[in-house]
């Protein structure tokens, strides 16, 4: 790999467990340093599902596993369930892949 | 109460008068040495777990706040009488650029939940006081309509950068929100040249939480069942069961259904009435005539 790559992680929480469900919630990690996502940032998710992520180049590399429901706790709600996370990697600005 | 049940806040618009929002800005401006002012600060720090009624004296300014006919009145109807007083809490949020102005960066605040897990039946409410008129650029509070229910541990959800359906304070001066302690939130970065304040207290109850609110406008309608999926009218948005099985943007498919549930719950609490539903939802699960026949012959 060269080290003029830097990695960007898209997280898309979805509607439910198929990847081409809608987009609930969303982060963005930029690891080149160009942008800086902060919290409430944005109105709008930057993919209406997962699916569009990946037309859109991104490469899933983690993906919530469903997970039984534990007796007596069926009804609790917690954190998000659908939680799939997408790479890039890009070259730093400025940089020219050989 | 079936909105806070089901969105987790009150909002109150420019409940408190000009008048005392000007004193208080003035005391936060003194307390926080933003300008000089020719009296000290009088903010008091008061103990936790003391009596509302008794953190303020009415000669003070929160004294007078807190003695608001309509703010007490929302107050009582969440936490009753005598709520006790958990902590209070003034966020000072400069510009952005005289921060940046510093070498440092201006950073939203990242989504949280107040306190820590929190697995009660009670709820406290926390009281946001904006005493200054709030604007799009001011970064005002951001926060999430319907996850007051969600059982989660502070800054856990941090990674959660957006949420549909979320919303960002914009408010007259005087503005109050009587949030559900359990409401998702956090503070957005201040791209006005004022600075922003935020006042913010929390109250735990002391009285079972049951009709505290004026429920004269209950009716049968209310309560009874009514047809579900298949319907021949629009159902009224207004009904108590309409509001608590109205879904939230960000609601996921399956767990949305459970929030429909744990609201029902909530508001069977509220009311006292452990054979209150909505839309059938809880009454399908309760229905087990084995049980009741085992019960019966026990």
């Amino acid at each position: 790999m060269s080290n003029s790559l830097r990695q960007q992680v898209l997280v898309l929480y979805l509607a439910n467990s198929a990847l081409d469900s809608p987009v609930t919630a969303w982060a963005r990690y930029d690891g080149t340093g160009t942008t800086r996502h902060q919290a409430g940032g944005d109105e709008e998710p930057p993919y209406a599902t997962g699916l569009a992520a990946l037309q859109d180049g991104w490469r899933l590399i983690q993906a919530s596993p469903l997970i039984d429901h534990k007796s007596g706790d069926e009804f609790r709600t917690g954190y998000f369930k659908y939680e799939f996370f997408f790479e890039k990697l890009v070259p730093l600005p400025g940089e020219d892949l050989d | 109460m079936a909105n806070f049940a089901s969105r987790g806040f009150v909002r109150l618009d420019a409940v408190v008068p000009k008048s005392l929002n000007a004193q208080f800005l003035d005391e936060l401006e003194r307390t926080f040495g933003v300008r000089d002012a020719a009296n000290g600060s009088t903010m008091p720090a008061v103990a936790a777990g003391t009596d509302i009624d008794q953190a303020f004296s009415p000669d003070q300014i929160l004294g007078q706040i807190m003695r608001l006919p309509r703010l007490k009145g929302a107050i009582e109807s969440l936490v009753g009488p005598g709520s006790l007083l958990d902590h209070h809490f003034v966020h000072v949020l400069p510009p952005a650029s005289k921060i940046e102005a510093t070498g440092r960066s201006a950073n939203a605040q990242h989504l949280h939940q107040d306190s820590t897990i929190d697995v009660r039946k009670a709820f406290d409410i926390q009281l946001f006081y904006y005493p200054q008129e709030i604007t799009e650029d001011m970064g005002g509070t951001r926060y999430l309509p319907g996850s007051h229910l969600r059982i989660v541990n502070e800054a856990a959800i941090a990674r959660y950068q957006n949420v549909r359906g979320q919303q960002h304070v914009e408010c007259p001066a005087g503005t109050v929100f009587l949030m559900h302690h359990g409401i998702w939130h956090g503070g957005s970065i201040n791209r006005s040249e004022r600075t922003r304040y935020l006042y913010k207290l929390r109250l735990n109850p002391t009285v079972s939480q049951v009709r505290l609110w004026d429920t004269t406008d209950l009716n049968d309608e209310d309560v009874a069942q009514r047809p579900i999926f298949f319907v021949r009218e629009a159902q009224d948005p207004a009904n108590v069961q309409s509001i608590l099985t109205k879904g939230e943007p960000w609601f996921e498919m399956d767990t949305g259904r459970i929030e429909y549930i744990n609201r029902i719950r909530f508001f069977r609490r509220l009311l006292g009435d452990r054979t209150f539903d909505a839309n059938y939802w809880v009454s399908r699960l309760e229905c087990e005539p084995d049980t009741i026949v085992d019960n019966l012959n026990s």
